[in-house]
């Protein structure tokens, strides 16, 4: 090697390592909301660095189809960025997460067809061919390769099925039609699964295994594929925030193999710290449900109602109704209010509804918070994106754990959209299918106001007592324009 | 290069457990920015895309890089962005 390429190499890895830790410093940036917007700026100024110390460091040799990628990803997602409206995030999220997770497994795909090629030469010529003397087939290569086609081809469809899912789409299969959202469990789904994980994990070994063909990686890609597909299709729409977390973990994880593939540090730094970013979130989010991974994973959320008391024993006769001119003059009388937003609120779209009625009651000298739960919505802070989209400021955003202690000094607490986050039955009941779950205890406010069209169940299908409990009012009624209509009323007041 | 596994496991092991302890102070409210932003951080793999398509190493590998450099870009890209968007919007009262 002679002395200038070394030096490259030296100067291309010290930039590398710079991108490594402006992408630490980043994250660490998005630890407090005054420093996050920063922190995204160096986590973008890190990327740019390693793609520029990619390109200068050598190794390039024809630049047409690099310009013709560069320009194309980033105005395909430039513009999808621009025009993508706050409400649509979920789902923007969940698709960008895909298109990594695929990146990684090409590469991979490249890189093991690169060197095959080059080891077959150096067989054939006894040419000493760069990349076959210094990395060659090795095992590291080949495990690397297996793990990063593996988890880069679950990530890429299990992020588009949950694509579909979060924007509501629907399928028709002979003649029926379904939604997406819904849990879609394929007969014998388990022995289905089961079979589709251990073929990849048996196309891994025949990966390694095989160092003269990529067919078994193109194989194992393809099956993974499929795994990817039927272990998301089953899981159901408010076990969203869920999955979406743990796909984020595994397309850093893919990316971190992809690491191992080709030799590269800072692909394993950045790698895995979005790694364990998703792996948090996914236990904060399991957590937050009481639930086992494995439970949100394999198990039918809502399948299970008939056990507990029918929604007839629960609210017979006790479910009081009311209208917004009774409920103005709870607010006019409320010292502290409490709005607690779930996916209801984001469906009939409210938030600057919402935002509204707050404003007006804070400029008569209420003090208006908001309690969100950490799985209120189909992604983790969701209720946040969408109220800090309203204007509304995120010190008026309370987490569950802080907010409720304090509840019982809530005079009017004003539930939108919300249901089994607010079902005291979680605390109560221990056979029921959320028992244990941490909830907003709502109920521990003076008077509470459910917004919602029916006295339908939540996402778990059981019925919530909180409804009938004698301090509750029911204003049925969608939640954009029920909110409007307060407003009118509380300002004729 | 030299492969040095062992490494390049220590270097997995430390970033693992930077992550951790970074990850676990984000506030809740910023859930969702960490999770876009993070996934544009996973878009990473543009570094090894575009070796493999400006290698000149065969039509097969130049094909995937390319594909895989335009999906890690809309990655990377949007996902900047859409934190970005998202951020901007937190502010104090």
């Amino acid at each position: 090697m002679d002395p200038s390429t070394d030096t490259t190499t030296i100067i291309q890895n010290v930039a590398y390592l710079v991108a490594s830790v402006l992408f630490i410093r980043g994250l660490k940036g998005l630890t407090h909301p005054r420093t996050a917007v920063r922190g995204n700026l160096m986590g973008s100024l890190a990327m740019l660095i390693a793609i520029v110390a990619t390109l200068w460091g050598g190794g390039v040799v024809s630049w047409t189809w690099i310009v013709v990628g560069l320009a194309l990803g980033s105005v395909v997602g430039l513009v999808m960025a621009l025009k993508v409206p706050m409400t649509g995030m979920p789902q923007m999220v969940a698709i960008f997460n895909g298109l990594g997770g695929a990146a990684s497994f090409l590469v991979a795909g490249a890189e093991l067809t690169i060197v095959m090629a080059a080891v077959h030469v150096t067989g054939e010529a006894a040419e000493a061919s760069e990349s076959a003397t210094h990395v060659g087939l090795s095992t590291q290569l080949l495990v690397a390769t297996a793990l990063s086609g593996l988890i880069g081809a679950v990530t890429l469809t299990g992020s588009l099925i949950a694509f579909a899912k979060l924007a509501e789409m629907k399928i028709t299969i002979g003649g029926k039609k379904y939604w997406m959202s819904s849990s879609i469990c394929l007969p014998g789904r388990h022995a289905i699964n089961l079979f589709t994980a251990l073929a990849a994990v048996g196309l891994c070994a025949a990966v390694v295994m095989n160092p003269t063909t990529a067919m078994w990686y193109w194989l194992l890609v393809i099956v993974a594929a499929a795994l990817g597909v039927l272990i998301t299709l089953s899981i159901g729409g408010a076990d969203m925030p869920v999955v979406i977390a743990l796909l984020n973990s595994y397309s850093g994880l893919a990316a971190c193999a992809t690491g191992f593939v080709i030799n590269n540090n800072v692909l394993i730094v950045a790698g895995s710290l979005v790694g364990a970013s998703g792996l948090i979130l996914t236990g904060i989010m399991c957590k937050a449900m009481n639930r086992s991974l494995a439970n949100v994973m394999f198990a039918t959320m809502g399948a299970s109602s008939s056990d507990g008391p029918s929604a007839d024993d629960v609210y017979e006769g006790k479910v009081k109704s009311t209208s917004a001119d009774e409920i103005a003059m709870l607010l006019e009388d409320a010292q502290r209010v409490m709005i607690v937003p779930g996916y209801g609120m984001a469906v009939s779209q409210a938030q600057h509804t919402v935002r509204d009625l707050a404003n007006v009651l804070e400029a008569r000298g209420t003090t208006v918070e908001f309690a969100i739960h950490p799985v209120a919505g189909r992604m983790p802070g969701h209720m946040n994106v969408l109220l800090a989209e309203a204007d509304v400021p995120y010190d008026k955003l309370l987490e569950m754990d802080a907010v409720n202690p304090t509840l019982d000094t809530v005079d009017v607490a004003l539930v939108i959209g919300a249901n089994d986050v607010v079902n005291p039955v979680a605390l109560t009941d221990p056979d029921s299918p959320i028992a244990g779950m941490p909830i907003i205890e709502i109920n521990k406010s003076r008077t509470v106001v459910v917004i919602k069209r029916s006295l339908s169940p939540g996402f778990a299908g059981i019925p919530n007592p909180l409804f009938a409990e004698d301090k509750t009012l029911m204003f049925f009624n969608d939640g954009k324009k029920a909110f409007m209509e307060l407003i009118a009323a509380v300002k004729e007041l | 290069m030299e492969t040095d596994l062992v490494g390049l496991l220590t270097i997995l092991m430390l970033a693992i457990f930077v992550g951790f302890e970074i990850i676990t102070k984000v506030p809740p409210t910023l859930h969702t920015p960490l999770m876009s932003g993070s996934n544009a951080i996973s878009g990473i793999a543009v570094v090894g895309a575009l070796v493999a398509a400006g290698a000149d190493k065969g039509a097969f590998p130049t094909a995937l890089g390319t594909i895989a450099i335009t999906l890690a870009m809309v990655n990377v890209v949007g996902g900047f962005v859409v934190s970005h968007r998202m951020l901007a919007m937190f502010r104090k009262k």
